[in-house]
């Protein structure tokens, strides 16, 4: 279990140290501070063993988190915990800075006091914990005794993430499908490996204790659909539906009925939260093609033309497209033409980048530099790093479609068709590099 | 850095610095660092000429990138070319590049090289200041070939500035400590001596470090320095504080300088001039005054000075060893030090001492300060001095104070620090021996050593114990009784069990007629610590046991039930097993008679050196007990102890066949033949024989058992030590190699596998293979006899320059070789150089006891390092033409041995490692061969050319290649071959 958690910031001065077991001791943060922090050589590993004390550690912006035990503990859960950590400071106080940790110390104690009993991870849940723990001063007195043993009874119980009697007038919610796509290309333009990962995060503002049912097009229940009710076109079906690698639910999803029925049904608690996690490997949609040509021209020239063709539909746009073609460490000088859109060569991040605002589907836009070089004296080779791309694309690269998403709510007199449901769709860039 | 004055100061690298320095991140700095790389390098790219300013500015912002950890790939160019720059700070940063960043770049080093010879020959001192301070700082192989032959004449030209002479000494310091083989003095060596004339007191504190690095190697050549150095002394000693002006500090007369001539001198014996030697003495006698003076002036700094003279004014008078007077004023200063505040002082004053009490002049002074070294013992704080004081407590020991001394010891033993525990040990142990009178006191110090510190008692310091006690007979009983009630103790450690063990196993009966001490008392004090110990001590008391039935026929049945049990007839430990197996026979079969033949009392053991004093000699590596006092205690050893010696190596019975445990053994069973190999088979396993055909043959027994009882007694009579753990004390010097090993070394030039060695015992085979400038070597020992190698050991020396010209790593071996058995070495090889020797391998095993020692060369040539190469004929003439300085070439006409037939030629030519090229040589009956040889450092290319003449039965072999040594070697090899 965890024994200990603290946060740095960049230069390694502590600015949260909790304790949680007599066996880590306060030598515990220099050790991180100079093992890690500090290093002569950076550190890579998100886990460092220093004398018989394990570190686990996050880093965000400039901030470093560590968890520390001197027990075996499972490093997973530690790192769900870290995350969670994160997300729940972001919730209550926005972006994880040295200035806002620093302004927000008494808040920051009280949450992990909450959060973490004696090393073991308790409710994180962002929704739960604001109900009692406030940036408004001490809640108590406006609390009626009813209020204050709803809190209680609400956390110790069944549904730890969801309260009762919630009123909305308008019963409302958001669906977001948001992917990652992932890519790795030969420069003959072969697959090397691909993978989407993507999450559901829902928005919700109903009333009262909704049952609520996620249908999407997972290829094992229209497969299973199909054969029930012949009248389905069994190729049809087949194209539409994807193939999920695998997935993780919110904690509100019963899991039973999905092994049972592989069905996803929950009551969903207030807010926003992350419905689902997934991963597909098998047809996805690439939204980018980058076609890099790279010709050496003597010891001292270099000539770069990259192509960037987007494949999806005409009428859509992607928005938000950077490619950065990387250059010799020994680049003297750089000229650059680009058709579409503006590029610059950043010296201190050894690249050309350019930049496109817009960009409609099944279009076709391109770069080309001359690139100078000194000569050196050493005989390594340019190791030639791939060419990287971001972009954001308004559908979702691995084919998923929500199907529907039903309300049910026994005790209110709303029915489903009073919900207003809003679906979006979008696809991002994960690590989507073509090698030259 | 340069000075940033204001017109000079570069305001980019100021702003670039600062930049750096507050950057938030790593990435931020990674970042920075980027884009002023980038700048860089589009400048130096960029159309138009930098000037010198800029040039200087990015060539700094370069060097303080690469100080910060990164990789600076270009950029040398623009730094050599600020060498030519007429201006100071330009030519300095240029320099300060160079000497940081320069790798041995072929292209880039000639032009750095010129540069410097520019400087070295312009008159401008700062200059050729700047081109010495980059040679020295760079110092590479390099370097000392290209200016080694310059330095000295600038040294000693009559009009070079005293700054430059000064860098030109302590540069050619530098070179000759990298590289001492290029810088030949010579011609200079009177002139650069004279140096020590010279005006400037800086030239000469320069100077003296070169002379004293050159006079340590060839003491000889600078003989003429002494009398220089020592007027020089004398004038600096003599001089009023104010008159060296510069140089003097904190008004001690140039003390830098001081300590280094008396350094100087240390290098040299006595002078034999007495005008010399007497203004010597006097500077001595100065010095020694000048120390009782009232200090000038209380800061840290005067004192230091004042006492770093001193120091090394007493380390000389302690080197010359000859004048009374001064080592005993020389001990008593030394004695005032030694209650000094100052914790340094102390310690100095204690290790100075040390070296003083081993000169017969002042060992009587040294001892009058026994209290204060005493005291300093208990109660200093410092462990380093304590153990100082320690050592000097050994050296000041004589027999007057040895009582006292080896008693402050022992008591300080108990509380002293676990890292000088086992030193201590040993001393105490040397100490009580070498000056023990009273017998018993020796015993009961030991004892009291054993109880005290166990843990760190070596074996050899109880070894030692038992051998005094067998050899003296009036301390047999006096000890038997001390042993008797210290392992009355409930917890006693276990070399007092051993000790115990074999003291009442030999002389139990002296003190069984006390009540107290009863036989069945003893066996059963003795066995109650049975399950307590170790397996070899276990085995001991076996032995123990088997004596008590000799000495004392009434325990005969509780020991043979003990020896019955189960725990120890079928104990898992082979060693155990059998003692128990063989002991309850013996007592069982044997009569008395042949009892006590069998365990007759251990006769004395022969003469020689302790082996304690060896110990510690390995222990504290060879200067730390010095040879005098070794052999000392070897002299004095003898004359008191009558022979308290282990047996002498080949003299300690041999293990056998039947018993092949390494553990001590202290009566095994062992019939080992003392050295004839031959008959080891026969008598060797005679006892075990009848051992195993006793029940059957009861006459026969006995029958067998008579004539092997001669040989019994020697070998019942081995050493407590046993012969396991060879004693370092035999240090035999490795015998030289044998001298059929140069023909054996022949045999391999031309192949990679075979025998390498055989005679009766050993048969040595060797496997090879070899790419480029690597080899492996497999060596295959392999056993001939049936008997069992011990404590083989091989080792592989590169001798003389091989060293540094080879690279031989070898596997360890197993130390152990059972009869009929082979073992594997594997020894890899990495030519580093081209060479001519061959590494010598020594291989030391106990055959039968004998030691066996012998030395081979391996067959490593330089042809095994050949890179075959091919090439056409015109190619090959051409590159044979181009080879021809006559040192290059190495040419031998000598008979035939063999037939000459062409087919073996080319098959040995093969086998040469070269590439033999046909169709080349217009002659058809000729052969040519080709290729290089490949050393870490370079690659040699060899051209052969062998021309047979049939009719004369003639060889002429003629060898080129690019180094003049490896023709040379190549021909001598190759001339043995045909």
């Amino acid at each position: 279990m965890i024994g200990g958690l603290f946060i740095y910031n960049h230069k390694g001065e502590v600015l949260i140290s909790r304790v949680y077991r007599d066996d880590i001791g306060r030598n515990a943060v220099d050790a991180f501070r100079v093992n890690v922090i500090h290093a002569r050589q950076q550190v890579r590993s998100p886990v460092t063993n220093i004398a018989r004390t394990s570190f686990f550690h996050v880093k965000r912006s400039n901030i470093w988190l560590a968890a520390v035990t001197k027990q075996n503990v499972n490093a997973a859960m530690v790192f769900e915990f870290l995350y969670k950590m994160c997300d729940v400071m972001t919730a209550y106080f926005g972006k994880i800075s040295e200035e806002n940790i620093k302004n927000n110390f008494v808040l920051i104690y009280e949450l992990l006091d909450e959060i973490l009993d004696f090393g073991y991870p308790q409710n994180s849940e962002t929704g739960a914990l604001k109900t009692f723990i406030t940036q408004q001063g001490i809640k108590g007195q406006h609390q009626t005794k009813e209020e204050q043993s709803q809190i209680t009874s609400q956390v110790t119980g069944q549904i730890g993430w969801r309260r009762e009697g919630i009123k909305y007038r308008r019963n409302e919610l958001f669906l977001d499908v948001l992917e990652s796509v992932n890519l790795l290309m030969s420069p003959q333009g072969q697959v090397l490996s691909a993978h989407v990962s993507g999450r559901v995060v829902m928005k919700s503002y109903l009333s009262g204790m909704p049952e609520c049912k996620f249908g999407m097009n997972d290829k094992i229940v229209i497969d299973k659909q199909g054969k029930a009710g012949t009248t389905d076109d069994p190729g049809k079906s087949g194209k539409q539906s994807i193939a999920i690698d695998d997935c993780t639910f919110h904690q509100c999803v019963r899991l039973s009925k999905f092994d049972s029925e592989r069905s996803i049904s929950f009551i969903p608690p207030d807010g926003e939260y992350e419905l689902m996690r997934y991963r597909t490997t098998k047809d996805i949609i690439l939204p980018f093609r980058v076609i890099p040509l790279v010709r050496e021209v003597g010891r001292t020239k270099l000539e770069v033309k990259v192509v960037i063709k987007s494949n999806f539909k005409p009428s859509l746009l992607a928005q938000k497209i950077e490619v950065r073609i990387p250059t010799p460490l020994n680049t003297s000088g750089v000229q650059v033409i680009c058709m579409k859109g503006k590029a610059k060569y950043k010296a201190s991040e050894n690249a050309i980048v350019w930049k496109i605002k817009r960009m409609a589907g099944m279009k076709e836009s391109q770069i080309s530099a001359e690139i100078e070089l000194l000569p050196t004296n050493d005989k390594k080779k340019w190791a030639r790093p791939p060419i990287s791309m971001n972009f954001e694309v308004p559908f979702a690269p691995s084919g998923l479609k929500v199907r529907y998403l039903k309300v049910f709510e026994s005790k209110l007199n709303y029915s489903d068709h009073d919900v207003i449901k809003w679906v979006r769709y979008i696809g991002r860039s994960g690590i989507y590099e073509t090698r030259c | 850095m340069p000075a940033v004055s204001k017109g000079d100061g570069m305001r980019g690298l100021a702003v670039f610095i600062s930049d750096i320095r507050n950057c938030k991140s790593k990435e931020a700095e990674i970042k920075r660092i980027n884009k002023e790389l980038a700048n860089i390098r589009s400048k130096f790219k960029g159309d138009k000429a930098l000037d010198g300013y800029s040039k200087k500015k990015y060539v700094c912002k370069l060097l303080f990138i690469f100080l910060l950890g990164h990789d600076i790939d270009f950029g040398h160019m623009e730094a050599v070319n600020l060498l030519s720059s007429n201006k100071y700070t330009e030519k300095q940063i240029g320099y300060l590049f160079i000497s940081v960043l320069v790798n041995s770049n072929s292209e880039l080093i000639r032009l750095i090289n010129n540069a410097i010879k520019n400087d070295l020959s312009s008159r401008n001192p700062t200059f050729m200041c700047l081109a010495l301070h980059c040679i020295a700082n760079v110092g590479s192989r390099e370097m000392a070939e290209a200016f080694a032959g310059e330095i000295p004449r600038i040294l000693v030209a009559g009009d070079t500035m005293d700054s430059v002479k000064q860098s030109a000494a302590l540069c050619l310091l530098r070179l000759y400590k990298t590289s001492p083989d290029l810088v030949l003095m010579g011609e200079w060596t009177s002139r650069v001596v004279h140096l020590l004339n010279d005006q400037h007191m800086g030239v000469v504190t320069a100077a003296i470090s070169l002379i004293t690095c050159l006079s340590q190697k060839n003491p000889d050549e600078f003989k003429t320095c002494v009398s220089l150095a020592v007027s020089r002394l004398s004038r600096i000693v003599s001089s009023a504080s104010t008159d060296l002006q510069d140089y003097t500090y904190y008004f001690v007369p140039a003390p830098w300088l001081s300590c280094k001539l008396l350094r100087l001198l240390q290098c040299y014996p006595p002078p034999e001039d007495g005008a010399v030697k007497g203004r010597l003495v006097e500077c001595l006698e100065t010095i020694l005054n000048k120390a009782q003076e009232p200090p000038k002036s209380k800061k840290v700094q005067h004192s230091n000075a004042k006492n770093a003279i001193l120091f090394e004014a007493i380390s000389l008078i302690i080197h010359y060893d000859s004048e009374p007077n001064l080592l005993v004023r020389a001990c008593n200063q030394l004695g005032q030090f030694l209650q000094h505040r100052e914790t340094n002082l102390r310690y100095l004053a204690l290790e100075s001492m040390c070296t003083l009490a081993s000169s017969e002049f002042s060992h009587e002074a040294v001892k009058t300060h026994i209290e204060t070294v005493i005291n300093a013992l208990k109660t200093e704080r410092d462990v380093s001095v304590r153990q100082r004081a320690a050592d000097l407590l050994y050296a000041m020991c004589d027999r007057s104070n040895a009582k006292q001394i080896v008693a402050e010891m022992l008591s300080y033993l108990e509380t002293a620090d676990y890292s000088i525990r086992e030193e201590m040990v040993l001393k105490v142990a040397i100490l009580a021996e070498k000056y023990a009178v009273d017998y018993s006191w020796y015993v009961d110090t030991i004892l009291n050593l054993i109880r005290i510190a166990g843990d760190y008692v070596s074996e050899e310091v109880w070894y030692r114990v038992i051998q005094i006690v067998i050899n003296r007979d009036d301390v047999q009983g006096y000890a038997a009784k001390t042993v008797f009630e210290a392992l009355q103790a409930p917890a006693c450690h276990e070399n007092m069990v051993k000790v115990g063990g074999y003291i009442l196993g030999e002389f139990g009966n002296l003190i069984a007629g006390d009540p107290r001490s009863s036989p069945l008392v003893q066996f059963n004090l003795l066995h109650s610590k049975f399950h307590l110990c170790s397996v070899p001590t276990r085995a001991l008391l076996l032995s123990a046991y088997i004596k008590f039935i000799n000495l004392f026929p009434e325990t005969k049945s509780t020991i043979q039930e003990v020896l019955r049990s189960d725990s120890q007839i079928r104990n898992s430990d082979v060693e155990l097993q059998q003692r128990a197996v063989e002991y309850l026979k013996l007592s069982s079969i044997a009569s008395t008679d042949v009892l006590a033949t069998v365990l007759e009392e251990m006769p004395p053991f022969p003469e020689r050196e302790s082996s304690i004093l060896a110990k510690l000699k390995k222990k504290k590596g060879p200067g730390a007990v010095s040879v005098n006092e070794l052999e000392e205690g070897k002299r004095e050893g003898g004359e008191l102890n009558g022979g308290g010696e282990r047996g002498d190596s080949s003299a300690i019975a041999a293990s056998n066949a039947s018993t092949p445990s390494p553990s001590a053994d202290l009566l095994g069973i062992r019939t080992g033949p003392p050295v004839a190999a031959a008959a080891a088979s026969s008598a060797g396993s005679l006892l075990v024989d009848v051992f195993s055909e006793a029940g059957i043959n009861d006459d026969g027994f006995l029958r067998d058992l008579e004539p092997p009882t001669e040989s019994s007694e020697s070998l019942l009579a081995e050493g407590p030590g046993d012969s396991d753990s060879a004693p370092p004390s035999a240090v035999s010097e490795d015998p030289a190699p044998l001298p059929e090993s140069n023909e054996l070394l022949n045999k391999f030039v031309c192949k990679n596998n075979g025998v390498l060695f055989e005679n009766q015992l050993l048969q040595i085979g060797i496997k090879s293979e070899y790419r480029q400038n690597l080899g492996r070597m497999y060596l295959f020992y392999g056993n001939k006899t049936s008997v069992q190698f011990v404590n083989f050991t091989t080792t592989v020396t590169c001798p003389g320059e091989l060293q540094s010209q080879l690279n031989v790593q070898t596997k360890l071996v197993e130390p152990l070789i059972e009869g009929g058995a082979q073992v594997q070495q594997v020894i890899n090889i990495e030519c580093l150089s081209e060479f001519t020797d061959a590494p010598l391998l020594n291989i030391k095993f106990r055959y039968g006891g004998a030691l066996q020692n012998l030395t081979l060369k391996l067959p490593v040539t330089i042809n095994k390092f050949f890179q075959p190469t091919e090439m056409a004929s015109h190619d090959f003439f051409q590159r044979w033409k181009q080879l021809s300085l006559p040192q290059q070439e190495a040419q031998k006409i000598f008979k035939s041995n063999n037939a000459m037939d062409p087919e073996v030629l080319k098959a040995k030519l093969l086998g040469l490692g070269m590439a033999l090229l046909e169709n080349v040589d217009p002659n058809p009956e000729n052969f040519v061969c080709a290729g290089v040889i490949q050393t870490k450092a370079q690659q040699v290319g060899s051209l052969l050319r062998l021309e047979p003449n049939t009719q004369a039965q003639m060889y002429r072999l003629t060898l080129r290649s690019s180094k003049d040594t490896v023709s040379k070697r190549l021909c001598e090899l190759l001339a043995e071959q045909f």
